[in-house]
């Protein structure tokens, strides 16, 4: 069971990701930022509940995520100005100016860079946990999973018994594409083919919590239905009627919610401002 | 007697997995054969790591591995599964040190071999690889080139592409470079072509002509002294340049670097513009010493 504690904390990293997002949003239509850049907002409780689940372990994971990990990098540690610089391009960047928004990193984290091949860090996080043997998540959405080497790498990961967790962040889209007009099968059902345990579950912080007892003791796919509020890449909107967690849980949290929410909002525009000035 | 290769990249392994605690990745690895007797008998407990016959993820494992500095090998054992093996050797190995600082070691050997194999997975394959920034190959064919090529790769942080044949497991001698000022042609070869090259010098060298050979074991970076490069300004007709792939790659590619420091022409032979068929009639094979004397004869002249 989650406490009120961790779900505070929970609510309080979204909030972080939530308010990078929308800050990011305006920097792109401000022509800021100037290549194809992957908005996870609506996605945040994901990653902030899993590095929560994370940290009550004492664990410092080996981490591979994919194109849309802004908030993975936030909710695991990583350094926001690193971020800022990078989506403007700066050689201070995490990825050094390399990475975009795609190919982020942070080697404080553990954070390893994506190639922006969908689902390629099925494999590789896969062989960096087999020689490691250190507890590894790799992040992948629903589209990247059916990617034929995300599905080898699943099947020997779950034979050598690897202390890992798979994380499919399923928005039901590849681009616009939905699920259905793509397979008929479901990830967690193809994990308890290949003798791991697999679950799908909805983004609720309480519900994905449950999942932390089996933690990196067998190897693990938790498939989390979500929504990707924006478009694919860039600055806009496919819908105004999906559903946005964030704003019922902001709702839910009242005064305390707003004060969170403004907090960040505020910390955020003050460093995005800050490195622009410095531009 | 002299250790043959395929004795030498056994014991290297041995070492490797022993004393170095590193691994081999790949499949059927300790099953009958032992990769052509280049394995020594070890198992997963000792870093031999079988792994699934899922191709394509089996790049990326190794690459994983790799990304965790731990030296990995992964074994390739027929060039043309490249294919499917190389992708994210290609696309994450040799650009993760340049775009995130991470160095990705691995070292990859690649065997060539062909007849009777049809469109399955015939000769050599450095040519996927070549145009790729971030990558080392190597063509070894002796002990000697073997051990030299391990001990560079362990002692830096890039990703080699080791371009192996099985022809060359028996060897046991050393190749020498034989270029001077005083040849007409120069044959560059690479891989298993450089058994023939050796076989063709001799036979039109007792028919007057004079053939210069260089043998290549850097494909990438490609290596070249200014004294080669003299000795082919000053030849009669430039260099013929052999390959176990097809000659639109690193043949042509080198033949071109060659072609602009030199001014002189570069013939290239390599396998043919056709699919092989498993016949011995519809088969592609790299260019034997007959074709190779014939190609000169034809260039230099009838004597
Ligand atoms: C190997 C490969 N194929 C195709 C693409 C093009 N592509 C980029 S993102 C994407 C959809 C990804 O969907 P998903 O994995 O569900 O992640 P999401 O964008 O929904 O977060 C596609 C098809 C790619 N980047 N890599
Ligand atoms: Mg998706």
């Amino acid at each position: 069971m989650i406490t009120q504690k961790v779900f505070l904390q929970i609510f309080k990293k979204a909030s972080l990701c939530r308010n990078f997002e929308k800050i990011a949003f305006e920097q792109i239509q401000k022509k800021n930022i100037k290549f194809p850049t992957y908005l996870s907002a609506g996605q945040e409780f994901i990653s902030a509940t899993v590095s929560e689940m994370v940290k009550t372990l004492k664990i410092k994971p080996l981490i591979f995520g994919q194109h849309r990990a802004h908030s993975t990098y936030l909710s695991f540690g990583g350094n926001i100005n690193k971020l800022i610089d990078e989506l403007l391009g700066k050689k201070t960047g995490c990825a050094y100016g390399m990475g975009g928004s795609a190919s982020i990193h942070g080697k404080e984290i553990n954070m390893y860079g994506h190639d922006g091949h969908m689902g390629t860090q099925g494999p590789i996080g896969v062989g960096a946990c087999f020689v490691s043997r250190h507890p590894t998540i790799v992040f992948l959405g629903d589209a990247s999973a059916e990617e034929d080497y995300v599905l080898g790498a699943l099947g020997w990961a779950s034979t050598k018994k690897l202390p890992i967790l798979f994380v499919v962040e399923d928005n039901n889209l590849s681009i616009l594409t939905e699920k259905k007009v793509r397979r008929n099968w479901e990830m967690d059902a193809v994990a308890k083919s290949f003798n791991m345990l697999g679950y799908n579950i909805p983004d609720d912080p309480k519900v994905i919590y449950k999942y932390k007892k089996n933690l990196f003791k067998k190897p693990m796919l938790l498939n989390i239905r979500t929504n990707r509020l924006f478009w694919h890449a860039g600055a806009g909107q496919d819908s105004d009627k999906t559903f946005d967690r964030y704003k019922s849980l902001l709702k839910k949290f009242g005064e305390e919610g707003k004060k969170i929410d403004k907090y960040y909002f505020n910390k955020l525009n003050g460093l995005w401002k800050k490195r622009l000035e410095k531009q | 007697m002299e250790k043959t290769l395929r004795e030498t990249i056994k014991e290297l392994i041995r070492k490797h997995l022993k004393t170095k605690k590193g691994q081999v990745f790949g499949q059927c690895l300790t099953a009958v054969g032992w990769v052509g007797g280049t394995l020594p008998e070890l198992y997963e407990k000792d870093g031999m790591v079988e792994l699934s016959m899922a191709d394509v993820a089996g790049g990326g494992i190794a690459v994983g591995a790799a990304l965790m500095n731990s030296r990995p090998i992964y074994v390739i054992r027929y060039q043309g599964f490249n294919w499917y093996n190389a992708p994210m050797i290609l696309n994450y190995a040799c650009k993760s040190k340049e775009i995130w600082k991470r160095p990705c070691p691995v070292f990859i050997r690649s065997i060539g071999m062909e007849g009777g194999i049809g469109p399955v997975a015939g000769s050599s394959h450095h040519s996927l690889y070549y145009r790729m920034p971030g990558i080392k190959i190597v063509s070894p064919m002796t002990p000697g080139e073997y051990k030299e090529i391990y001990k560079k790769f362990m002692s830096e942080k890039e990703v080699y592409y080791v371009s192996e044949h099985r022809g060359a497991y028996g060897n046991s001698e050393e190749f020498k470079n034989d270029i001077d000022d005083k040849k007409e042609l120069i044959i560059i070869a690479i891989s298993i072509t450089r058994f023939e090259a050796e076989k063709a010098k001799r036979n039109l060298e007792k028919k007057g002509y004079k053939i210069g050979i260089k043998h290549v074991l850097w494909l990438k970076p490609f290596k070249i002294s200014p004294k080669e490069v003299s000795a082919i300004k000053k030849s009669k007709a430039g260099c013929l340049i052999l390959d176990d792939d097809y000659v639109d790659g690193v043949a042509n590619s080198i033949g071109n670097k060659l072609n602009i420091k030199t001014k002189k022409p570069m013939y290239t032979l390599g396998l043919k513009d056709k699919s092989a068929g498993f016949s011995k009639s519809t088969d592609n094979l790299p260019p034997q010493s007959q074709d190779i004397e014939k190609k000169i004869i034809n260039i230099l002249g009838e004597k």
